[in-house]
C-alpha cells in the first residue's frame, strides 16, 4: 500500500505509526476544523513532540509552511511542506470535559451515541492508552487550522477560522512516528453548538528531500535538526 | 503587574540557597508560600510543580495561559495543572513578567540551537535527570518532565508571531512568590545555560524561602 484516503468527522479520535518519508496531507473539507496532533518515536515512547523546542528553535510563536516540528531530543518528526492557512496553533491545548459542557452540553452517549460531544483532552487519552501512555506523557499539541494572535501585553484571541474551508497542510516525516490525533473542537472555539464538520487525511509517499528543500533551509537550526536525524538513521536502509 | 510581598526573610521557616547549574526538588504544604529570589539578576530558574500526591498531574502551560488568555505570568496567574485545575497563585511579583513559552534548555535541543558540538553542555533537563534519578521517593519519571516556567526570563511574543529571546527584565534582588493551592512538588533547575542572554551569559545562585501561611 502506498497511498490512502480517509475522512474524519468533527469530535473524534484516531492513531497511527507513519514511516519517514510519508507525508500527511490535512484538508478541512468544511471550514473551521480544528485538528489536535502529537507525535511520539515509537522506538522510544518517552520522546515526544516539544511544542517549546519547536517554537524557539526557529523563533516562532507559530506553526506555518517551512517550520520543522521537533521532538524533546533534538530531532524532527515532521516538516510543513505545504501549508494553506499559514498559522496554526501549539500553546492552547485541548479541551476538557468542563468546557464542553458549557460550551454546547455535557458529552453524553446514551442520547447523543457517536454524535456526542468528545472533547479533545479525553481523545488523547483514549488513544494513548493503546500504547501504554498515560496522562503524564501528553505535551502541549498542536491544534492544526486553529489560529491564535498576541497582542503587546501577551492577550490570547482565537482568529475566526471559518476562511479554512477546503484549506490544506502537508507533513511530511522526516523519522518514524507515532501520531496521534482527535478533531475536536479548538479550547477558545466561538461556535455556540458543536462543531460538526469534516477533515480529510491523506498519506502517500513524499519526494525526497533536496538540498534546496524549504524547512530544512529555514534556518541553521532546521539544518542542526535534519542532521540529527540523519544521525539516528545513520547506517539504516532507505 | 508588580506586586510586592510584605512578608520578611527573617520570618521565613528555611531559606535555601540553589547554585547556577544545581537542581532544588521539594515539596510545598497546601497554604504555604515560596519565594524565589534572584539574587544578582537575571538569572532563569526553569521550574515544574507536580501535584504531591500524584505526580503525574502536573504544571500545564497550555491550561495555564489558555485560562488566563494571556501567555505571560505574573502576580495573579494561576499556574494550573494538567487536568485544568489550580496548583498554585502567584501572589507577589517584582519582577513583572515570567516566561513559561520558552521551554528549558536541554543538551539536545542545545544541538540544534547553537552546535551539534553543544551536546555536552550542562542544561536544565539534564539536572532534571539527575533529580528524579537521584529523588526515586518522589516518583517521578521522564514522562512527568513537561514543559516548564522560567522564572526571571523575558521571552517576549511579537504582533507577528515571532518569539524572542532578549535580556532579562530581572535585576538583583528581584522576586516572585507562590502560594500552593494544594500539596504540591516543586522541582527548580538554576539555568546553566552559557550560550544565550537568559541569565545575561552569567548563571548565578537564587534563594528559595518559604514561609506558613
Amino acid at each position: 500500500m502506498d497511498n490512502y484516503v480517509t475522512k474524519l468527522d468533527a469530535g473524534k479520535h484516531w492513531s497511527l505509526k507513519v514511516r519517514r518519508g510519508v507525508q500527511m496531507t490535512l484538508t478541512d473539507l468544511s471550514g473551521g476544523s480544528n485538528v489536535g496532533m502529537v507525535f511520539f518515536n515509537p522506538e522510544n515512547l518517552y520522546e515526544r513532540y516539544n511544542a517549546p523546542d519547536t517554537l524557539k528553535a526557529q523563533h516562532t510563536f507559530k506553526l506555518a509552511q517551512g517550520n520543522c516540528l521537533y521532538s524533546d531530543m533534538g530531532r524532527i518528526f515532521a516538516s510543513i511542506t505545504k501549508d494553506e492557512v499559514h498559522r496554526h496553533d501549539t500553546v492552547c491545548g485541548n479541551t476538557h470535559a468542563s468546557h464542553i459542557e458549557l460550551m454546547f452540553g455535557a458529552r453524553n452517549y446514551q442520547s447523543d451515541r457517536n454524535e456526542w460531544h468528545q472533547n479533545g483532552y479525553d481523545a488523547f487519552l483514549v488513544e494513548l492508552e493503546k500504547y501504554g501512555l498515560t496522562a503524564n506523557a501528553l505535551p502541549a499539541n498542536i491544534n492544526w487550522f486553529s489560529s491564535v494572535v498576541t497582542d503587546a501585553e501577551g492577550n490570547m484571541i482565537l482568529r475566526t477560522s471559518a476562511q479554512t474551508e477546503g484549506k490544506r497542510v502537508t507533513l511530511r516525516f522526516e523519522m518514524d512516528t507515532l501520531v496521534i490525533l482527535h478533531t475536536c473542537p479548538h479550547p477558545l472555539d466561538l461556535s455556540r453548538s458543536y462543531p460538526r464538520g469534516q477533515v480529510e487525511i491523506s498519506l502517500e509517499l513524499a519526494e525526497p528531500v533536496g538540498d534546496d528543500d524549504e524547512c530544512l533551509n529555514l534556518c541553521p537550526e532546521n539544518q542542526r535538526g535534519f542532521m540529527n536525524n540523519a544521525l539516528y538513521y545513520l547506517g539504516a536502509k532507505e | 503587574m508588580i506586586v510586592e510581598s510584605s512578608r520578611t526573610s527573617a520570618s521565613a521557616y528555611r531559606i535555601d540557597r540553589v547554585g547556577s547549574g544545581d537542581y532544588y526538588l521539594e515539596r510545598i504544604p497546601k497554604g504555604h508560600v515560596v519565594r524565589l529570589l534572584d539574587i544578582e539578576g537575571n538569572q532563569a530558574a526553569d521550574t515544574l510543580f507536580f501535584d504531591a500526591l500524584i505526580p503525574s498531574e502536573r504544571y500545564s502551560v497550555t491550561d495555564t495561559i489558555r485560562e488566563q488568555s494571556n501567555v505571560y505570568l505574573t502576580a495573579g496567574s494561576v499556574l494550573r495543572s494538567t487536568a485544568n485545575k489550580p496548583l498554585l497563585t502567584i501572589v507577589a511579583d517584582t519582577c513583572g513578567r515570567h516566561d513559561t513559552l520558552g521551554g528549558a534548555c536541554a543538551s539536545e535541543s542545545n544541538t540544534v540551537r547553537y552546535d551539534l558540538e553543544k551536546r555536552c553542555m550542562h542544561s536544565c533537563r539534564d539536572s532534571w535527570m539527575l533529580a528524579i534519578a537521584e529523588k526515586p521517593e518522589y516518583g517521578l519519571t521522564k514522562a512527568d518532565i513537561g514543559h516548564n516556567i522560567n522564572f526571571f526570563m523575558n521571552v517576549p511574543i511579537t504582533v507577528e508571531g515571532g518569539l524572542t529571546f532578549e535580556d532579562g527584565i530581572s535585576a538583583p534582588g528581584k522576586y516572585v512568590e507562590l502560594r500552593a493551592e494544594r500539596d504540591v512538588l516543586m522541582l527548580i533547575s538554576n539555568c546553566p545555560q552559557l550560550n544565550n542572554p537568559c541569565n545575561g551569559y552569567n548563571p548565578t545562585p537564587i534563594d528559595v524561602l518559604m514561609w506558613e501561611e
